[in-house]
């Protein structure tokens, strides 16, 4: 290689070790503020709205009533548990995205538990019919694309996202089938004049046991990731595969059992969703969870604490949007707007946590470098 | 000039007050709408403008929410308009309504309100109440206007009267859609008696990609005037396209499709809405069932499109209107449609809402099949023939 003098670029980008953890949440919250002074500019700008009754509005639609703050805290648990759901196979970097139909088959056994046997059985034991069949139904559905990747190292991002679709023609399927009235459809609420299949309330709360369980959760996930053997296997698959191959982990039955685990997760929240709120079937069931938790997972960095917190952010965003529309008669899609500028900055931040950004100095080597 | 100004100022708030003082039972109603999609589907701009029309002669400001699903977020906005001191929660899409009698049960206190639902009749709720309008009137109406063309394209020498064949493209096989595409083909054939139908159904309320590509079938099965009943401009822009005329749903569609939309028909939801303030505001009681008619002014066709229309068209329609309003036509006359061949003296509709589809009540006696008398939603849900269904999977 010729050693030529070269003109040193303007900038440089160099990777940084590890921050202490002061700094890195310093530029996080520096973005976050980046963010809403970005938001406030454009919703002036724009709508000619006071910014700050916009972002006032966000926080109103959260905790201005009882009921608006047990509604978020639902939400964060649902998307709390399928985000859970996926990381195990996440950080095997078997990347399924196939939760929205792990799901969705878990609701429809749910819902064909409800309907099917509502005649037959009392009500606990058709309860009971519906945990065993939903979790045994998104544990198929997980483990289905896990096994083809096993055997025949198929694509599992392709695969899953597929699965996806299947699902989604199962349910609409089922939905012709089950529909009230005649040609209409819908299923509506499932029995609710009986109430039969319906999730037990705790203390007149509905959304209480939701939440219960996927606090539960929450804790059995991060004990399992981190101090069971299981967990382990995890991540060192997720590291090499080869490796683990040496240390003598079998590869192809970690990858089936993390996918039946992973499923069968997804498959236990659709459960919730059909038997425990909602108490109907549609394919928007769902509302894009299975996506949305690609991104809960991604910000907490796998890690299920952290992901409470982000999975309350992008929830906190969200029912935010829809009061900002409905506050300032503004269309959805400009909440939508303010929703990726927030997390634009939020991701973007990370980039300058990983690494240095260094300006080129006129005064060293008068602007050159050697290269 | 002083004492003038001086005057009208004076004038002025007298006038304030008389019609502050008129408003004022009003102004105690606080209104909430629950909407499925927001201004970009059709049919919920058609109500989102009747709300706004209803409330800004009232004084009042209405709560919007837009997009709220058919899920237990529905139940969740109408809770939630009940919490903010709502006293009328109104949801405007069918799947809305057992989420709506969920909150209705909670909020005795609170009217509940719904377009296009079945289940008010039935519930026993005193504050749970169903709405929609004589829609088929309209549609018979726009039918005319087909029909129109359709003698004009014969009288051209461009088709056969053999070759007379309507499009029409369906959200679902179900009752409200069979009764709208049904009244719009009698109005055709009213006016053209060689007309035939083809139907297609895309499965979705709104979906514009699946509505355009039903266009695009029936363009090519050659139908020459096309109708729908679902919610988007998917398929009026591909008529707009391929030039093939079509009479629109919800609102006109004149400025995007000026040389093919010939006219639509809608429901007018203001009248309704100025019922059920006014109810509320003076304590009294809302009906389970309303059904608005052309006489209510619940249903009204847009201005024709000349540039599109067969000559006489808005002659024809007007003529029709007052006989339809006198009662001297009924839509769905028994003497006009037959079913297997054979006219009918007797017809059980499922009138009642119920899993297992029952047959409950009796629709069709003088002479006339009784559309939207026993509850407010259409239950109309013969084949007749003439029309061909080219799929029935929803």
């Amino acid at each position: 290689m010729r050693n030529e003098t070269k003109r040193e670029p303007l900038i440089h980008i160099t990777r940084r070790g590890m921050l202490p953890w002061y700094r890195a949440w310093a530029i996080r919250g520096g973005a976050i503020a980046l963010a809403l002074l970005v938001c406030a500019l454009i919703t002036t700008l724009v709508t000619h709205q006071d910014p700050l009754a916009v972002f006032a509005s966000i926080f109103e639609a959260s905790f201005s009533t009882q009921r608006r703050t047990w509604i978020l805290f639902q939400n964060i648990a649902m998307l709390l548990s399928v985000s859970l759901a996926v990381i195990p196979a996440f950080r095997m970097r078997f990347w399924n995205l196939g939760a929205e139909g792990q799901m969705l088959v878990g609701g429809l056994a749910t819902a064909a538990c409800m309907i099917c046997l509502r005649d037959i059985f009392p009500n606990w034991l058709v309860i009971v019919c519906m945990v065993i069949t939903s979790i045994a139904a998104g544990a198929v559905w997980g483990v289905i694309p896990a096994l083809f990747k096993a055997k025949w190292d198929t694509n599992e991002t392709l695969f899953t996202l597929m699965m996806n679709y299947v699902a989604i023609q199962l349910v609409s399927f089922f939905i012709i089938v089950w529909e009230v009235p005649k040609g209409a459809g819908k299923i509506g609420i499932i029995n609710q004049s009986t109430e039969i299949g319906w999730l037990p309330t705790i203390g007149g709360q509905k959304y209480l046991l939701n939440i219960i369980i996927v606090a539960v959760l929450t804790v059995i996930m991060y004990i399992y990731l981190r101090y069971a053997k299981h967990g382990y296997e995890i991540s060192v698959v997720g590291e090499s595969e080869r490796t683990a191959r040496y240390v003598g982990i079998q590869v192809d039955k970690v990858i089936i059992r993390t996918m039946l685990f992973s499923g069968a997760l997804c498959g236990l929240t659709g459960l919730l969703l059909v038997g425990g709120t909602d108490h109907t079937l549609t394919t928007t069931i769902t509302g894009g969870r299975g996506f949305t938790a690609v991104m809960v997972a991604w910000l907490a960095k796998f890690n299920p604490i952290w992901m409470i917190g982000t999975s309350f952010l992008l929830v906190f965003l969200e029912r935010g949007a829809g009061q900002i529309s409905t506050s300032f008669g503004l269309n959805q899609s400009f909440s939508d707007i303010l929703t990726g500028i927030i997390l634009f900055f939020i991701i973007g931040c990370e980039f300058f946590i990983n690494y240095r950004i260094a300006f080129r100095h006129p005064g060293k080597n008068g602007g050159k470098a050697h290269v | 000039m002083k004492k003038l100004i001086a005057l009208i100022i004076c004038l002025t708030l007298c006038l304030g007050t008389v019609a502050a003082l008129a408003a004022e039972p009003a102004a105690k109603v606080k209104i909430g709408f629950i909407f499925l999609h927001d201004e970009n589907s059709t049919y919920d701009l058609n109500f989102i403008n009747g709300a706004k029309e209803a409330c800004a002669k009232f004084g009042i400001e209405p709560i919007l929410k837009t997009n709220i699903d058919e899920s237990e977020a529905c139940y969740e906005a109408a809770a939630d308009l009940a919490d903010s001191g709502c006293n009328i929660v109104f949801a405007d899409s069918f799947g809305h309504e057992d989420y709506l009698i969920q909150a209705a049960k909670e909020y005795p206190n609170v009217q509940f309100c719904h377009a296009t639902g079945t289940k008010a009749h039935t519930e026993g709720l005193s504050n749970y109440h169903n709405a929609f309008a004589s829609i088929y009137q309209g549609r018979y109406l726009g039918g005319i206007s087909a029909g129109m063309k359709l003698n004009q394209l014969i009288a051209d020498g461009k088709i056969t009267a053999e070759q007379a064949k309507l499009g029409y493209i369906g959200a679902y096989t179900y009752a409200e859609v069979i009764s709208g595409y049904t009244s719009f083909f009698l109005g055709a054939r009213s006016v053209c008696p060689t007309a035939t139908m083809e139907v297609t159904f895309t499965g979705s309320w709104y979906d514009p990609a699946l509505e355009q590509e039903g266009a695009v079938k029936l363009i090519g099965n050659n139908c020459v005037v096309i109708s729908e009943h679902a919610d988007s401009m998917g398929a009026p822009s591909e008529c707009e396209k391929a030039g093939i005329p079509f009479v629109f749903y919800n609102g006109s569609a004149e400025s995007a499709c000026p040389t093919t939309y010939i006219v639509a028909s809608r429901i007018n939801w203001e009248p309704y809405f100025e019922f059920i303030i006014n109810a509320v505001a003076n304590g009294e009681e809302i009906p389970a069932d309303w059904t608005g008619t052309i006489a209510t002014e619940s249903v009204l066709l847009t201005d024709v499109n000349e540039k599109a229309a067969a000559p006489g068209t808005a002659e024809a329609i007007e003529a029709a209107k007052a006989k339809l309003e006198s009662g001297e036509v009924k839509v769905f006359d028994t003497a006009t449609f037959t079913v297997n061949g054979e006219t009918l003296t007797s017809y059980m509709a499922d009138v009642n809402t119920d899993p297992a589809y029952e047959k409950d009540t009796e629709a069709i006696s003088d002479g006339y099949f009784h559309e939207s008398e026993y509850r407010s939603a259409p239950y109309f849900d013969l084949q007749i023939d003439g029309i061909t269904l080219l799929d029935t999977k929803f």
